[in-house]
């Protein structure tokens, strides 16, 4: 099951390193990073997507990374009311004007927008939850994609509902 | 106004400029340091000539992994923090296998290394490694230096992250131009670590449902782990043991804080554990454990491990509850504090005299064995007479392997803080550096090192040690001439296909000693043993005892792997 947990973390060299090396060294999978400063200075936020078999090894997931000292707080956010968002950035083929036409329609309805066009190419900003850029990308494929760059899902809690800061402090079966 | 003229005369003083090396000298001994293990090099150079005519004793190991062991066995003995120094590159990576071994077995350290210059750091420079990233994983925390002014804060919170909480090694890596470049002096009083906040008195809640467990429980059972004997909490045990009347098991590192001999205690759980121990673990209907992690070389396969009961995992470590067996009360907190709140809780007295005299004839039935043969010196035997000599009551450090179970199994621990072995990495030459250390933290005890003829030769080298300060280590070889424990595994699930686990030429180990300056003895019989080692353990000096025993005896009982800990083999002679 896919998972997204929010950290934050002391915004120290090599806290990034820590962390993958945890998920290596558990053998947890990571689908996505992103990482960058939070509301204060010395504090960055990262927003893992990871995908685990089970509630215990997310138990375990979130335990170790609360036992790593420059890890501040962990969430996993996925069951909370959230704002989860991704930007994509995709390169498509356009050999005649009718295409560049049917592409600037095609997007439109995704709130995307062209950031470079070029003779034989268009390249598309699109930004949103990670479903909604899987199917623009469905959309765009017949059309020949060159490039593509996702950046990975960053979230924040929406409102001010109740945080579930800490580590739910017992094993689950309890 | 001459009064305000000295105060500030005074903080002129306080505040006098000090290049980093001295700084972090200084905080050593703000934390009270009295030993530092090391070994010097180009990028500790600073460091070394700070740390030269201080108060601070070095001890120059003649290999780092001989110190990083000594501070280990210093750490264990002692419960503070050991310190390692050394230098960078190869320095640095051969601590490797002391921290993971200290990683694992939760050993407070403090490790200092030194490193290249920061203009240097990232060129490949002489004798550079990253030894932040090689050491990531196998420490609680580790730090590199940056700036000179957060040498204080940072050696402050070294100690603390250390000694808190679950015990772990830290690491502080030194930049060549830090510790020589200057800053004032301020230690600070107190450590600021949000991300670092250990749960030490337990929810009540949870002490409760202990409790209403326990008034459930007809087979209740207490493991007792390494996590017992670190909150010094064995006192706490014994009695909450006496009031419940709960049979206590130990796990390896729990060993001593249930006295060998009491009344509750039934022994050691595990791969090599008694019988009647792991039948406990078995049968029971309510598990209590206190600090441990459930090691696989303790619980066996999984599917077979206390399956019938609930059980209760008290940790100071959140991540350890539910890691490797399903929880059903979780308990996060320090073991002191949680035995002190189930001794208030408990209003009753409780007795399972069924459950009790049923272990009791187990331990009866299934004794730990092995047998005389001739005129042969069995290796539980040597083990048995240093008991009967020491009476229990001495430190013992070993290796990993035979030699480590047998001494597990034979030698009845009376108090805890005495067995300094290498449990989870299972580290061969971990024995008599081990040893180095563990005198020096309690030196009025006897110290005994018992290891196998192959560990040994990883580590001997540390013997000019012992013989430079003369410490009265007796150093007592296991010699079977093979890789003890790996020969075993051959025999058994190998077919008797003994690759490269027999050792027949090794060197004379007398000869050996003697080339230390040590004395060496050896002895091949039983009525030898008896005789020669108690002349030993009587002695002043060091000694080396090369104890010639049956070369293919066996460790048993034994839960072969993949089986559970209901399923021993060799629970009775064979």
């Amino acid at each position: 099951m896919k998972r997204i947990i929010s950290l934050t973390v002391n915004n120290r060299a090599g806290v990034m390193n820590r962390i993958t090396g945890l998920f290596m060294k558990r053998q947890y999978n990571i689908e996505s990073i992103t990482v960058g400063h939070a509301e204060t200075p010395d504090i960055s936020r990262m927003t893992f997507v990871v995908n685990v078999e089970c509630e215990t090894k997310l138990e375990q997931v979130i335990k170790q990374l609360h036992k790593q000292i420059d890890v501040l707080k962990v969430q996993d956010i996925t069951d909370q009311k959230i704002v989860a968002r991704e930007l994509a950035l995709i390169k498509v083929m356009t050999q005649t004007p009718q295409t560049r036409g049917e592409l600037f329609s095609l997007i439109e309805p995704f709130r995307a927008t062209v950031v470079d066009v070029s003779t034989s190419s268009l390249t598309i900003e699109v930004t949103g939850n990670p479903d909604k850029i899987d199917a623009l990308i469905e959309l765009l494929r017949p059309f020949g994609i060159k490039e593509l760059s996702r950046t990975g899902v960053t979230a924040l809690t929406r409102g001010t509902q109740k945080l579930e800061t800490e580590t739910k402090p017992f094993s689950i079966i309890n | 106004m001459a009064a305000n003229l000295k105060v500030e005369n005074k903080t002129e003083t306080a505040k006098k400029k000090m290049t980093g090396a001295e700084i972090l000298i200084e905080s050593l001994k703000r934390e009270n340091v009295e030993v530092i293990f090391g070994y010097p090099g180009g990028a500790a150079l600073p460091i070394y000539d700070a740390l030269y005519g201080k108060s601070i004793k070095h001890i120059l190991t003649r290999h780092e992994q001989g110190a990083i062991h000594a501070a280990e066995g210093y750490a264990r003995v002692s419960g503070k923090p050991g310190v390692v120094l050394a230098t960078s590159g190869p320095g640095a990576t051969n601590l490797v296998t002391g921290i993971a071994d200290a990683m694992l077995d939760s050993l407070p350290l403090v490790i200092l290394t030194g490193q290249v210059g920061t203009n240097v750091i990232g060129t490949d420079a002489f004798q550079e490694t990253d030894v932040i990233s090689i050491t990531m994983p196998i420490t609680k925390h580790n730090y590199q230096v940056r700036d000179v002014k957060d040498m204080p804060r940072i050696v402050k919170e070294a100690f603390h992250i250390a000694s808190t909480g679950r015990p772990g090694p830290v690491l502080i890596d030194i930049p060549k131009d830090i510790a020589t470049s200057e800053a004032v002096f301020e230690y600070p009083e107190t450590v600021h670590l949000p991300g670092y906040q250990p749960t030490i008195v337990p929810n009540q809640m949870q002490i409760k449902k202990v409790v209403a467990a326990i008034k459930k429980a007809k087979k209740p059972v207490i493991l007792c782990g390494a996590g017992v004997i670190f909150a010094k909490a064995h006192e706490e045990l014994r009695k909450f043991s006496e009031v419940t009347n709960i049979p206590v098991v130990s796990t390896l590192h729990g060993l001593g804080a249930m006295p060998y001999n009491h009344e509750q205690y039934v022994g050691m759980a595990g791969m090599h554990g008694i019988y009647a121990a792991n039948m406990a673990l078995y049968e029971c209907d309510l598990l209590i454990n206190i600090g441990s992690r459930f090691d696989d070389r303790l619980t066996g396969n999984l599917k077979h491990f206390a399956p019938k009961a609930t059980v209760v995992h008290i940790d100071i470590d959140p991540a350890e509850i539910g890691k490797n067996v399903e929880t059903h009360i979780p308990v996060v907190g320090d073991a002191k504090e949680a035995l002190k709140a189930l001794l208030n809780e408990i209003e009753q007295s409780f007795s399972f005299p069924e459950w009790n005299a049923h272990l009791k004839e187990y331990q009866k039935e299934y004794p730990l064995w092995y047998k005389q043969e001739g005129d042969e010196l069995k290796p539980q035997k040597v083990i048995e007479i240093v008991h009967e000599l020491t009476k229990g009551e001495a430190i013992v450090t070993t290796d990993v392997g035979q030699h480590q179970m047998w001494a597990a199994q034979y030698y009845g621990f009376k108090e805890p803080n005495l067995l300094v072995t290498s449990g989870g990495l299972g580290t061969m030459g971990f024995g008599v550096p081990a040893a180095i250390g563990a005198h020096m933290a309690n030196p009025g005890r006897p110290c005994i090192s018992i290891v196998g003829d192959a560990g040994f030769q990883m580590t001997n080298q540390e013997l000019s040690i012992i013989k430079q300060y003369n410490l009265p280590i007796k150093i007592i070889i296991i010699n079977n001439f093979s890789l003890g424990m790996v020969r075993q595994w051959q025999q058994l699930f190998y077919e008797e296909r003994y690759s490269e686990s027999l050792v027949p030429v090794q060197p004379d180990f007398v000869k050996l000693a003697d080339a230390f300056g040590i004395e060496g003895v050896r002895i091949e019989s039983p009525a030898e043993a008896e005789k020669v080692l108690k002349k030993v353990i009587e002695s002043d000096g060091p000694v080396l005892v090369d104890c010639r025993v049956t070369a293919d005896e066996n460790v048993y009982p034994m839960i072969a792997p993949g089986s559970g800990s209901h399923e021993m083999i060799g629970v009775k002679p064979l």
